[in-house]
């Protein structure tokens, strides 16, 4: 069996694990659409006048924050792994070294589509409809997913430093919060105060929102999504090294 | 001689604490040895050295010949690992860890499968085969662990303390489950607190102290070292500790250590119980207590090292009741 069947083994054994806990798997399903039926109804009104006009703007914004979220997943299962042992009994098997990291990012890949797809269907029912190209929705769901995967290096380094998957949650959760609400998720860019305007627009969560607006219902795609990959690549030049580096020195200190 | 494992010089340092400090080990294929010591004496980290999961800061180490710092692919292929760190996915079912692990050492599908059948109902556990792991009881993780370590046949096994927290009749299956492995000429590295488990499996007994090996030899070696077992008896009224003292010396040849109101004496021959219990009656002395428990970790470490070892309490006490 080569590295890349063993890595697609693992991931299926992340997502084997949802299937056993339906506590798990409504995360990943009731949360997202709880989100946004909640900003949708609360905030639609005060937002933009109704719900229906509201919707264009919070379902992509929402599919980012939830993205952001579930990142979360890959520093809380590896965790789990680390400190159950689950990480050291795929260590002491024949098979290559990244194997196990890498099973879990892709399983985590695959929430994260699942998470986007219900989100739009969710959209579809409520009224939302395409306002561009068909297309632009793959080229969504790739943007993201390429966003994903430079986050999950970070989770990936929270992981391993947490002490515990309680902690891990606790730690990516508290940091998440703020970045995902600086950010144009819920509400446009021009109604906020001039000095958080510049953070608001910088930070990868306003492009990402901004590039799947453009995406889904027309607008500026190439600018957001063009910053929104430079995010993802300084993102993973960053953390990949470091994330690797802790957890090796995790590894080689017990 | 044909080695199954063998250490040399074995040193590992974490931070400010030496965890092994030149351990040499020597197992001859198709043999038990077992590693005996206290928690923190080195016993895991020595395990995880020669499963290849930690490098040795010094010292060399082999596995079926291979050297497990630089043949470390290989010996992964030799080798079985169950311990409190190796262990399975709590929230997988107890087949599907199996295939997962077969499908992982390369098995095709329908062969995975039938691995996993294969071992299921060696290990008793067919019934519980499709509930998650978390639900299992101790035993049954267990033996769902070993079974784990098994799924590619390795020659060499290493079990890390396989049978602490167990039960006595979870740590008894267990532990035939272990013997049947060694009929099949499995070698096996074993690390225990509990010198009744390195007696009753265990070929040859290293006993392992602060990263050090203390002493080593047979089991009954060591026990010629140690005294066989302990005899304990407390009066039930304090006025009559004296007597009882008397008798005590009287039978075992030598006085016993006196701790609070209770009389500890080693002894060699178990037929001396009934003896002390018709002595004390005819003194009209009623022990609170009258033990006869067989020699623990504790005992070895206090004859060998002068120190009490921190081990969990695994006394098998022989309660007699006069």
């Amino acid at each position: 069996m080569n590295s890349l069947q063993q890595t697609l083994t693992l991931a299926w054994r992340s997502l084997l694990q949802l299937r056993r806990n339906p506590w798990e798997l409504m995360d990943f399903s009731i949360q997202p659409i709880l989100f946004l039926l909640l900003f949708l109804y609360v905030f639609g009104g005060a937002v933009a006048g109704s719900t229906e006009a509201y919707l264009d703007f919070i379902l992509p914004g929402v599919i980012v924050m939830n993205l952001v979220f579930v990142t979360v997943y890959v520093g809380h299962g590896l965790n789990t792994d680390l400190t159950k042992g689950v990480f050291d009994r795929f260590r002491a098997l024949p098979i290559a070294r990244w194997a196990p990291l890498a099973g879990r990012i892709l399983a985590d890949m695959v929430k994260q589509a699942w998470c986007v797809l219900l989100l739009l269907v969710v959209g579809f029912l409520l009224g939302f409809r395409l306002g561009a190209p068909a297309a632009g929705v793959l080229l969504m769901l790739a943007l993201l997913l390429v966003f994903a995967f430079a986050m999950s290096w970070i989770m990936v380094l929270v992981g391993v430093m947490a002490r515990d998957p309680e902690h891990v949650q606790l730690f990516g959760f508290t940091a998440l919060f703020p970045v995902t609400f600086l950010s144009n998720v819920f509400v446009p860019l021009e109604t906020l105060p001039p000095f958080i305007r510049a953070v608001v627009a910088a930070n990868p969560v306003s492009l990402l929102s901004e590039a799947a607006r453009g995406l889904l219902s027309g607008g500026p795609v190439f600018e957001p999504a063009l910053w929104s990959l430079v995010w993802a690549a300084i993102i993973t030049v960053v953390f990949a090294p470091l994330s690797l580096w802790a957890l090796n020195r995790r590894l080689a200190r017990s | 001689m044909d080695e199954a494992i063998r250490a040399e010089g074995l040193l590992k340092q974490f931070g400010a604490t030496r965890a092994l400090d030149g351990i040499d080990l020597s197992v001859p294929r198709g043999t038990v040895l077992g590693l005996l010591g206290p928690n923190g004496a080195g016993k895991t980290t020595a395990v995880r050295i020669l499963a290849t999961l930690l490098a040795p800061d010094a010292g060399k180490a082999w596995v079926d010949g291979y050297d497990v710092a630089t043949e470390a692919a290989a010996v992964r292929t030799r080798i079985g690992l169950t311990g409190q760190y190796a262990s399975v996915d709590e929230k997988l079912t107890g087949r599907e860890n199996l295939v997962l692990i077969a499908r992982l050492l390369g098995f095709s599908r329908r062969d995975a499968r039938s691995r996993a059948g294969e071992l299921l109902a060696e290990f008793g556990l067919e019934e519980a085969a499709h509930r998650p792991i978390q639900t299992y009881s101790g035993g049954m993780r267990r033996r769902l662990d070993l079974a784990a370590s098994l799924v590619g046949r390795p020659r060499i096994l290493f079990l890390d303390e396989p049978t602490t927290g167990l039960d006595p009749r979870a740590r008894l299956d267990l532990w035939n489950l272990i013997r049947q492995l060694v009929a099949q000429g499995t070698t096996v590295l074993l690390t225990t607190q509990y010198l009744e488990e390195a007696d009753s499996l265990a070929d040859e007994i290293v006993v392992i102290d602060q990263g050090r090996v203390i002493a080593s030899g047979t089991s009954d070696q060591l026990k010629a070292r140690i005294g066989g077992q302990t005899l304990v008896v407390a009066p039930e009224r304090d006025a009559d500790l004296d007597t009882a003292y008397a008798i005590v010396t009287e039978l075992a040849g030598r006085a016993p250590e006196v701790d609070g109101s209770r009389l500890r004496v080693p002894v060699t021959d178990p037929s001396l119980v009934p003896v002390v219990v018709r002595r004390l009656d005819e003194a009209g002395i009623v022990a609170r207590e009258l033990t006869l428990r067989g020699a623990s970790l504790d005992d070895v470490f206090l004859t060998l090292t002068g120190r009490h070892a921190d081990v969990e309490s695994a006394d098998e006490a022989v309660e007699v009741t006069p």
